[in-house]
């Protein structure tokens, strides 16, 4: 629908009677045809585009910053929208940031940030220098590796036959059932692993001495850790993980199926020729965005399954930060650790991030 | 074809193994709190529950640690949801205009936060120093918004309120403000719905703020106190019992460990299928624009 048009600019001028109120920047009154009623178009310039404007000399770059302050000053209230989250992120996430300091001093509690002593990389050469330091930063990578080698293949699978079942009824019971377990808790996750691996009373080991062999305590024994921790991350995560193959899958050609069914490829090839291919770099992006979090593994499962059995695989970087800070109160020592944690994380996550732009596939920005 | 046969028998052999594995473990817990004690020590629970009894499930309900964590987790995914989302649909509507000038630099400035961070002990300082330690508002704030969340949310605002819908907008003489509350609030239902659910799953979930923050016990989310009795046994499982017979408080204590595992994830598990399609929506969004 066009507007119509207007008569003559003086013409409507003098017709409309001069109104102070909002409508009226934005709607002129105009008889084009002589009609009783007056009709409002809407003119989205205000009187600017009816009256005319003096020329003035301006520089291109004067120009372009008066229109950006325009702008600034036109859409004013988005400022204000914004300030309160902005507030919160400058509070919890940047201001700690200054408490970084902490690293290169001994806190001392009395002194306060500032009054503490400049120790320098003190913190950091005392924890190359602790043996068990690398023990801790091995846990860490070994663990999240074997995580995410071991959860990726599964949750593909899982999406592939998902999307091959006929029965729509079979499909979604599966669906539910399997996507379940995500919303149990850490905490619940881990309860009902101590109850399945008790020695004396777990289903695991009634199992076992069903089998004739002897009960064993799982959850103390170092070298089983990282096999029970990943594992029941599979168990729990493959429904949620694999609704993003899922969400791939279902954005195959069609038309290359209907090739396929005319070339009579059966469901093997098909799987193999037309599904995994199409699926891969979603595959690939989600391996290599991954891999830049591969030492900021999570804090909450690995602190509830540690026990003093088993500390010599359980203990990551995130949990030892924890208890060097705020059970033994070295806060010094534990910001130091954890700036450490946090530079090596920002080096993997540019890097792979970078990386998987390349590959030429969306990342993370 | 006799290869689609063999597919598929495999495939539902594959299928059907993995939803047993996933399911029996689920069941056999729900048998188990249901079970005679008794029952539970000379493991005779196998699938359904023996000798059907209430009994652990009366000890839950009767611990005040437990009714309390309850309402405390209440409280705090009620609050704590409404003030994530509400700050997220603040800061992700002004980045998904065009008009907002500086919508780079704000991007950068809460993608670096994901990128890098303070780490713990300068954030339990600045809660201290907030004065907020050992309060409600420390499981509130200092996690109140996941950049994650803010992208989602800004990929479907820039595509669902359009450019027309704001032009027209602003040819009515609509402010930004009035348009965020009139117009863009309205047609965000779907979206609030993901992020609440997004938000709320994790707030319920999370134990690890209320580790840090908290002392006071009155303050304890319902996972605190899970953690408590069922992994480190401080309140021991079998002092819930007032009335138990030697002989059977370790097996009231099993049972009550399953009830409890029951009683904690019940909530969500019932409530999931709903909105089950909203999170797989959430999660597409998310991951497939990138």
């Amino acid at each position: 629908m066009l507007p119509p048009i207007i008569a003559s600019s003086s013409e409507v001028l003098e017709k409309t009677p001069p109104r102070n109120d909002f409508a009226s920047r934005f709607f002129v009154k105009a008889h084009p045809f002589r009609t009783n009623d007056a009709l409002w178009y809407p003119f989205p310039m205000g009187k600017s585009c009816v009256e005319e404007q003096p020329m003035r000399e301006q520089s291109m770059v004067s120009v372009a910053m008066n229109k950006r302050w325009r702008m600034i000053a036109k859409h004013w209230q988005f400022y204000v929208i914004i300030a309160l989250p902005i507030t919160y992120f400058i509070l919890f996430k940047y201001v700690p940031m200054y408490g970084i300091l902490l690293a290169f001093k001994k806190y001392r509690v009395t002194r306060g940030i500032w009054g503490s002593p400049w120790v320098g990389l003190n913190n950091f050469s005392k924890f190359f220098a602790n043996p068990s330091s690398w023990q801790i930063i091995w846990n860490t990578f070994s663990l999240s590796m074997y995580a995410l080698l071991a959860s990726i293949p599964l949750a593909v699978l899982l999406a592939i036959c998902l999307n091959e079942v006929n029965k729509r009824m079979w499909k979604k019971t599966v669906q539910m059932v399997t996507y379940a377990p995500y919303f149990i808790s850490t905490v619940v996750l881990v309860a009902i692993l101590m109850q399945f691996m008790d020695p004396a009373l777990g289903l695991f080991n009634t199992i076992r001495t069903l089998f004739g062999r002897e009960p064993m305590n799982f959850m103390g024994k170092p070298e089983l850790f990282r096999h029970i921790y990943v594992w029941s991350a599979i168990w729990q995560n493959t429904g949620y993980n694999a609704i993003i193959y899922l969400a791939a899958l279902s954005s195959v050609n069609v038309e290359m199926y209907e090739a396929g069914k005319v070339d009579g490829v059966n469901k093997f090839q098909k799987v193999w020729y037309i599904d995994l291919p199409t699926i891969k770099p979603t595959i690939v992006i989600m391996l290599i965005l991954n891999m830049g979090y591969v030492m900021s593994v999570g804090f909450e499962k690995a602190f509830l399954m540690q026990n003093p059995l088993n500390l010599e695989t359980a203990e990551i970087m995130s949990t030892y930060v924890y208890k060097i800070g705020l059970v033994n109160n070295d806060f010094s020592y534990s910001t130091a650790i954890g700036l450490l944690n946090s530079c090596i994380n920002v080096v993997l996550i540019l890097t792979f991030n970078w990386l998987a732009k390349r590959k030429g596939e969306s990342s993370l920005w | 074809m006799f290869a689609d046969s063999v597919f598929d028998v495999l495939n539902n052999i594959f299928l059907g193994f993995f939803f047993l594995i996933v399911l029996y473990p689920l069941v056999y817990i729900i048998s188990s709190s249901f079970s005679d004690p008794q029952a539970v020590i000379e493991r005779r629970v196998w699938l359904w529950p023996v000798d059907w009894s209430l009994a652990s499930y009366k000890a839950v309900f009767s611990n005040s640690q437990i009714g309390r964590g309850y309402l405390n987790s209440i409280l705090y995914v009620i609050s704590g949801t409404f003030v994530s989302v509400m700050l997220s649909m603040l800061l992700a509507y002004p980045l998904s205009r065009k008009e907002f000038h500086g919508r780079k630099l704000v991007t950068a400035f809460i993608m670096f936060t994901m990128l890098f961070s303070g780490g713990l002990v300068p954030l339990y300082l600045v809660v201290r120093n907030l004065g907020i330690y050992d309060t409600r508002f420390a499981l509130i704030l200092p996690n109140a918004i996941n950049v994650w969340n803010v992208i989602i949310m800004r990929t479907f605002l820039a595509e669902t309120i359009t450019d027309e819908l704001y032009d027209a907008a602003q040819i009515d003489g609509c402010s930004d403000l009035y348009f965020l509350f009139k117009i863009v609030f309205p047609l965000s239902g779907a979206i609030v719905a993901v992020m609440a659910l997004f938000y709320g799953v994790v707030i319920w979930n999370s134990y690890f703020d209320a580790l840090v923050f908290l002392q006071d016990q009155s303050l304890y989310p319902l996972q605190i106190v899970l953690r408590n009795i069922l992994i480190i046994n401080k309140t021991n499982a079998s002092m819930m019992t007032d009335v138990a017979a030697a002989i059977n408080k370790q097996g009231l204590a099993e049972t009550v460990r399953y009830s409890l595992i029951v009683v904690a994830s019940i909530p969500l598990l019932v409530v999931y299928p709903f909105v089950q399609r909203h999170f797989v929506k959430g999660v597409m969004i998310g991951s497939v624009k990138g």
